[in-house]
């Protein structure tokens, strides 16, 4: 293969694209925001740091264990640049920064890995400082081995939750209460989709089992109805499991409704999307291969869909073997190629189906409008209120997200909507009374994240950097 | 100091202590901290909103809500949950205003 494939992202699924890729004989170079590569489920701490794989990843560690010996071995043998950041993307273009430097990779292929964050569903208070999202939460402990504070709520739903409050209590933090707002029905209603990865669904219960064991308190089918406190969280109000509002003491609350795929790289290249009813929101479409609708453009990971980390290996490996397919290559590999590419369907087929019981097992709630006050922040970089939302839709008249951003500025501010898009478009949905695949996808702009002004001036006259 | 901290150390205590300051005061955090993480390790926020003037303390900790980007003395922004503290930084928050007028 002449050309040189860029991976966007150093995650599991980069990692294994980047090691099939050199099985091929080619030198991929991959770009990763972080400062080491791993991505946000196996995120490195700082190298001065001595906690154990095993502290850190717990059941994961032999994952990462094994995932940190593949790029070990990988690190001459692929361009690696981490600390690079893809601030835009254009057909035939990437622009990256780089210690206060944007430069210009041009590309020919693309494995796009950029994983997940967050689905952030807001509540009155859920700006407040103290409030963090659970993905904050676990960052705090495993990268910076702290807690988000000294009494600690864990809410939301998926398996994230347990994960979480599991690692908190087992690092000797103080956590007050763990609340799902899942039915323990649902739970027993997902197992048969759980089964398909019985030991994924054993680690939960052991959890489960687990934290009940040390006294933490697990509360399901509740609902959050807002965080109080002037400065900082003091206390978070719950509608309980009998529908009575409780009122929860506490200094720190971790947040979250499962996950969110990272798809500002995939749209600003122009791929194809589609409406995901189980994801709530628009995916960027591919095959199971990970191609998108873009030739030469490959999907791997979160990025494209929540899966997990452990889906995010295999199609790693999938989507390279799909571009060495493809775009390449070596007479005689193609049917070993296909071989493989077959077990690595089927095992994403498995897990596709644990998905699916996840779902039910933790369904993202439909109801959580209902708690919005006026006053409630949507949108909390430009601090755009529900009132101000609702308002917007009802005088101008507005069914379609992009027009809502406009007319409202929800979204429009440095997280790109990152964290209100989701809530932006339910409300939308909800107020104008359609399904929600109706209300539209919010476009992404460059940049896809916030850049120093002299780097925007600057990018008429960038230097074009080559591979090395 | 206004407020209390937010986060509380649990492990990877034995670092080497580093000196910074915020809004002008010095404080310890220690080596291998992001500026999130000295920050309020140090205090309950890390900045006011440019509307409302609520105080914030960063959200995602992941380089993605954008809600930790602050200053620092010499006119640069950084963002603090993907920043990690140098010996020296000179932070401002603008949480600690009567403090730096004394």
């Amino acid at each position: 293969m002449s050309e040189i494939p860029v991976i966007i992202g150093a995650g599991p699924a980069g990692i294994r694209a980047a090691q099939t890729l050199v099985e091929f004989g080619v030198r991929p170079i991959i770009l990763d925001e972080g400062m080491r590569w791993g991505g946000q489920i196996y995120r490195q701490q700082p190298t001065n740091f001595s906690r154990t794989s095993r502290q850190l990843y717990g059941f994961d560690s032999n994952k990462a264990d094994a995932l940190s010996k593949v790029f070990k071995g990988l690190i001459n043998l692929v361009d690696y640049r981490p600390q690079s950041l893809v601030w835009n993307v254009e057909q035939n273009r990437l622009d990256v920064i780089h210690q206060g430097q944007s430069s210009i990779l041009p590309w020919q292929s693309l494995i796009v890995a950029t994983g997940a964050t967050d689905r952030i569903l807001p509540f009155p208070g859920w700006t407040l400082p103290g409030v963090f999202t659970m993905g904050a939460t676990q960052i705090a402990l495993k990268y910076q081995a702290c807690a988000i504070g000294a009494q600690v709520i864990l809410a939301g739903t998926g398996p994230l939750l347990y994960l979480v409050a599991y690692q908190y209590v087992k690092a000797g933090a103080t956590v007050l209460a763990v609340l799902d707002t899942a039915h323990f029905s649902s739970q027993i209603k997902a197992l048969p989709g759980l089964l398909n990865q019985p030991k994924q669904l054993a680690r939960g219960m052991y959890y489960v089992g687990w934290l009940i064991s040390r006294g933490i308190k697990i509360r399901r089918g509740i609902r959050i109805v807002r965080a109080e406190g002037k400065n900082k969280i003091d206390a978070l109000v719950i509608k309980n499991e009998r529908g009575a509002i409780e009122t929860l003491p506490c200094d720190a609350l971790g947040v979250g409704y499962a996950l969110r795929p990272e798809t500002q790289i995939a749209d600003g290249l122009g791929c194809e999307f589609k409406f995901d009813p189980m994801q709530r929101a628009h995916v960027p479409v591919k095959d199971i291969a990970g191609r998108s609708s873009l030739d030469g453009v490959y999907l791997a990971g979160d990025g494209a869909g929540i899966m997990g980390a452990d889906a995010a290996e295999l199609s790693g490996e999938l989507s390279a073997l799909a571009l060495v397919l493809d775009r390449a290559v070596r007479p005689g590999d193609a049917e070993s190629i296909r071989r493989r590419a077959k077990y690595l369907e089927s095992r994403i087929h498995t897990i596709t189906r644990f998905r699916a019981g996840l779902e039910t097992a933790f369904p993202c709630p439909n109801d959580w409008i209902e708690q919005l006050t006026d006053e409630t922040i949507i949108c909390r970089c430009e601090e755009i209120t529900f009132g101000h939302i609702r308002d917007a839709i009802t005088v101008c008249d507005i069914r379609e997200v992009n027009r809502l951003k406009a007319l409202s500025r929800a979204g429009m501010g440095r997280c790109q909507g990152r964290m209100c898009s989701q809530a932006s478009a339910e409300i939308l949905a909800h107020l104008t009374e359609q399904p929600l695949n109706n209300v539209g996808r919010l476009r992404g702009q460059p940049p896809i994240k916030p850049v120093p002004a002299h780097i925007l001036a600057d990018a008429s006259t960038p230097k074009v950097e080559a591979a090395k | 100091m206004k407020h209390h901290a937010q986060f509380r150390r649990l492990h990877e205590n034995n670092r080497p202590s580093i000196e910074f300051s915020i809004d002008g005061h010095v404080h310890q955090a220690l080596l291998g901290d992001t500026v999130l993480t000295a920050l309020l390790t140090n205090q309950g926020a890390i900045r006011r909103t440019e509307f409302s003037g609520q105080e914030r303390a960063g959200f995602c900790l992941m380089g993605a809500c954008q809600d930790c980007w602050i200053w620092l003395e010499s006119g640069e922004r950084l963002r603090a949950c993907s920043t990690m503290l140098e010996s020296g930084m000179r932070l401002i928050t603008g949480l600690n205003e009567d403090a730096q007028h004394e």
